[in-house]
């Protein structure tokens, strides 16, 4: 068999081993980003290996390496795809769709009819598969980025609508029966109490949309697009059978899914430093 | 001390609907409350103490009968700021600074900076707090964000406090401690305290008049009035006028059923 | 609850209004301009009547979505080529296929996490970066791919349904595995239980409502990605293909009725999760 694999097979036995050892010894933060490195490596040399012992065709799943060396001999394309897909369609719908949804949660506070009314049917239209309005809103909004734009914009309405509706009932009854001996007006208690006491919920909803943007404007691009943008590429390139380019894509969109996100970690961070989840004290 | 009633009750009732039929956790309650006074609710759960502190707070409201706060309804008192009530359970924003926690109802209140500034710090001297005012109320201990807490209820200068159980959770020695601090902080303020406590020596050992309930209805059996003197030291328990007043509350409780 | 259904009956009943107000706008332009060429003006209940019954709106009325789906629901054949059902099973069976196997797997990979460190520290990290990733992203891939070695039809999408559903599942039941406070597993220790024990009497119990939220998610997940792999093979059937062929040929309401068939569908399944939930945790006393 080939040597390659068979090096490759013993690497991924060692690097489980090790990590045996790792998990049993006494765990430092540093000690705890090796396992997981160490799988992913061995993981990629397996495939890698895999690949040339079993002569798979590219068009079936290409090497690593194969699409390593598509990433970096395309990185204007894929730039220009990033752009269109994360910077026009996805980001503008993320901020859009969530301060719309922060806006209505704040009128649904003050106005407790509405948010007997809403908490219910935002819950079940965030259930709902809300990518299927994609062709629509592409109809309405042109083939462009508008229209991704507003598929992202729904998608991410709803989920945060609900988090931070569920946010602003958080506060305690003693904080609240604290401000009513201050006589503060709702004004005051909203702005000094329930928005800081909703933070963590609101960080929750901000999270879960961040994923959601991404998927629904490479999703909403299959729909129809301009001959550009991340989810047209992926499409069209599958056609093509240039498997490369294609995981040369999803390597962007996965980077792009995770920075997004690992932002808004950072961000929470730093505004929620306070919670007991940020502390270490709770699991 | 001057003879004026700063706290009036006649015939206040609370009555709330429950599945279970009516509960009366205020019946038919009259008491008088003269400034300076250190007035100690004590009784079983369903007593009604609480709700008594709550309805003065206007947290509450009752369902029948008055209620006077230095003239006016308890709404309007509230209003005017005449109170503080310091909670079981310290309630401090865990966002907030110790001392951003002691500005919070001086920010409501509008008062100036510089002033805002005057006031927490005087009020952190006189709970020993002066050296945590940057630090976060979880890097502190139970007993030190309870006496953050009262510092609160101290910075506006309202001439009545209003404790609701306030040592509740925390362990015997911090709560003697404790004791002594608030008893030096009455004396130096010359407040008017009313403090609602489950514990008959903490009851005895803090006030100048000892109201005794009992449950099922929530209404008043006995208001002793203590005729220890004013400086007390801890040991003060172990004296037989100490122990007579704690033998006539621990009466008034058993007339009130409160140990079936 | 009670308190809810007046608002909610308000709200839907104003979101239906307002939607039949859009309509008029939306597909007014089109009614002009028809008007127009034709050399007539239009009155305004005109307007309304003609924006509210084209064959290819802007924005489909709810009467007219109601009646397109009724229309190929209960007037078609099961077995027609139009049929929502018969485009609803197509969809329905990849998503549950997908989902049945995703779940299955999930809870076992849940399982070995929890046991054994060298895992918990390996692959943990993985699953849960893959969450920030748009794994939804590989279905055209996952389609074709599969289809070349000769697998199409359901098993493409129900293989896009299984990891769609599979890491929710992963993430949640981990958290539930891992809910038992520390005090709870001591107490089993001075039992002597075994960690099959533990597992069984402690663990498995304390993660079901930690299971049924994962499964809701799932669920919906499942759906979605059964969906989005019927676009690339083609849009033959299954309501994604529906909704994809109707945005080809400009069909607008057979795009909506597609789409509130797959609503419908959703809500029904995360619906069914709910009351089985619900009973799960009377029998089990579960207090939420």
């Amino acid at each position: 068999m080939n040597s390659f694999f068979l090096i490759s097979i013993i690497f991924w036995i060692a690097a489980w081993i090790i990590n045996i050892f790792i998990g049993q010894s006494a765990l430092t933060k540093t000690k705890m980003v090796l396992p997981p490195i160490l799988f992913g490596v061995s993981l990629l040399l397996v495939w890698e290996a895999s690949i040339s012992a079993f002569d798979v065709s590219p068009v079936i799943l290409p090497a690593p390496s194969l699409v390593f060396v598509k990433l970096i001999s395309s990185v204007p394309i894929l730039w220009v795809d990033f752009v269109q897909t994360f910077v026009k369609g996805a980001l503008s719908g993320y901020i859009f769709g969530c301060s719309a949804a922060f806006v209505v949660a704040l009128l649904a506070d003050r106005f407790k009819f509405l948010e007997r009314g809403l908490l219910p049917i935002g819950t079940f239209m965030a259930a709902l598969p809300i990518i299927g309005t994609a062709p629509i809103l592409v109809r309405w909004f042109g083939f462009d980025w508008e229209s991704k734009s507003a598929v992202v914009t729904v998608m991410v309405f709803f989920p945060m609508l609900i988090n931070t509706i569920q946010g602003l009932q958080m506060s305690d009854k003693i904080h609240r029966d604290l401000m009513q001996t201050y006589n503060a007006t709702s004004f005051q208690t909203l702005i000094k109490l329930r928005l800081a006491a909703a933070m963590p919920f609101i960080f929750n909803g901000l999270k879960i949309c961040s994923t959601l943007a991404l998927i629904g404007a490479i999703v909403a691009e299959f729909f129809g697009s301009p001959i550009k943008g991340i989810g047209f590429r992926i499409s069209t390139e599958v056609g093509r059978f240039a498997l490369d380019m294609v995981w040369a894509e999803i390597t962007i969109a996965a980077i792009t899914g995770s920075l997004f996100y690992g932002g808004i970690v950072l961000l929470e961070k730093v505004v929620t430093f306070w919670h007991p989840s940020q502390r270490g004290r709770s699991e | 001390m001057t003879d004026e009633t700063v706290i009036s009750a006649k015939s206040l009732d609370l009555t709330f609907q429950t599945d279970d039929g009516p509960v009366h956790a205020l019946k038919d309650v009259n008491l008088d409350i003269t400034k300076g006074d250190f007035i100690s609710f004590i009784g079983p759960s369903g007593c009604g103490k609480t709700t008594f502190l709550r309805v003065m707070a206007d947290l509450d409201q009752p369902t029948d009968g008055t209620i006077t706060i230095n003239g006016v309804s308890p709404k309007a008192a509230r209003e005017s700021r005449a109170y503080g009530y310091v909670f079981q359970s310290a309630g401090l924003y865990p966002w907030r600074t110790i001392g951003k926690n002691i500005r919070l109802p001086l920010e409501i209140m509008g008062i100036s900076k510089s002033e805002q500034k005057e006031r927490v710090e005087k009020v952190l001297k006189l709970v020993e707090l002066e050296d945590f005012e940057k630090k976060f109320p979880w890097q502190l201990s139970g007993g030190m964000q309870q006496r953050a807490s009262i510092a609160r209820a101290l910075a506006f200068d309202a001439d009545i406090l209003l404790m609701d159980e306030p040592f509740g959770a925390l362990d015997e020695i911090v709560r003697d401690y404790l004791n002594e601090q608030l008893l030096k902080l009455w004396h130096s303020t010359e407040k008017t305290i009313c403090f609602v406590t489950h514990s008959i020596p903490e009851a005895v050992y803090l006030s100048t008049k000892i109201v005794v309930m009992s449950p099922r209805p929530g209404r008043i059996i006995d208001i002793i009035e203590s005729d220890l003197p004013d400086k007390r030291p801890l040991e003060i328990r172990d004296t037989k006028e100490f122990i007579d007043i704690a033998q006539r509350v621990r009466e008034g409780l058993r007339a009130g059923h409160s140990y079936e | 609850m009670n308190k809810a259904v007046l608002p909610v009956i308000t709200i839907s009943t104003f979101i239906v209004l307002i939607w039949y107000s859009f309509s008029i706008v939306l597909n007014s332009s089109w009614a002009l301009d028809k008007a127009e060429r034709n050399g007539q003006k239009l009155s305004f209940s005109e307007l309304v009547h003609d924006t509210w019954s084209q064959k290819k709106p802007k924005l489909p009325t709810p009467h007219q979505v109601g009646y397109e789906m009724y229309k190929t629901i209960f007037d078609k054949k099961v077995t027609s080529k139009r049929s929502l059902v018969y485009h609803g099973w197509i969809t329905l069976s990849a998503t549950l296929a997908g989902f049945m196997l995703g779940t299955l797997l999930g809870i076992l990979l849940a399982l070995a996490i929890v046991h054994d460190k060298a895992t918990d520290l390996s692959v943990m990290p993985w699953i849960i970066t893959s969450q920030t990733i748009p794994i939804l992203a590989l279905a055209p891939m996952i389609i074709v791919v599969l289809s070349s070695i000769g697998f199409t039809g359901l098993l493409p999408k129900a293989v896009i349904s299984m990891y769609l559903s599979f890491f929710p599942i992963v993430v949640g039941m981990v958290k539930g595995l891992r809910s038992p406070d520390l005090l709870e597993i001591d107490q089993m220790k001075t039992w002597s239980a075994s960690r099959f024990q533990i597992l069984i009497k402690l663990r498995l119990p304390k993660s079901i409502p930690f299971l049924f939220t994962s499964l809701k998610l799932g669920m919906a997940a499942s759906l979605v990605g059964a969906i989005v792999g019927e676009l690339p093979s083609g849009a033959i059937a299954g309501l994604g293909a529906r909704m994809l062929s109707g945005s080809y040929y400009g069909q607008t309401i057979q795009i909506w009725s597609a789409l509130f068939t797959a609503a419908i569908l959703a809500a029904s399944l995360v619906g069914l999760i709910s009351i089985i939930q619900a009973f799960v945790f009377k029998r089990m006393m579960v207090v939420q």
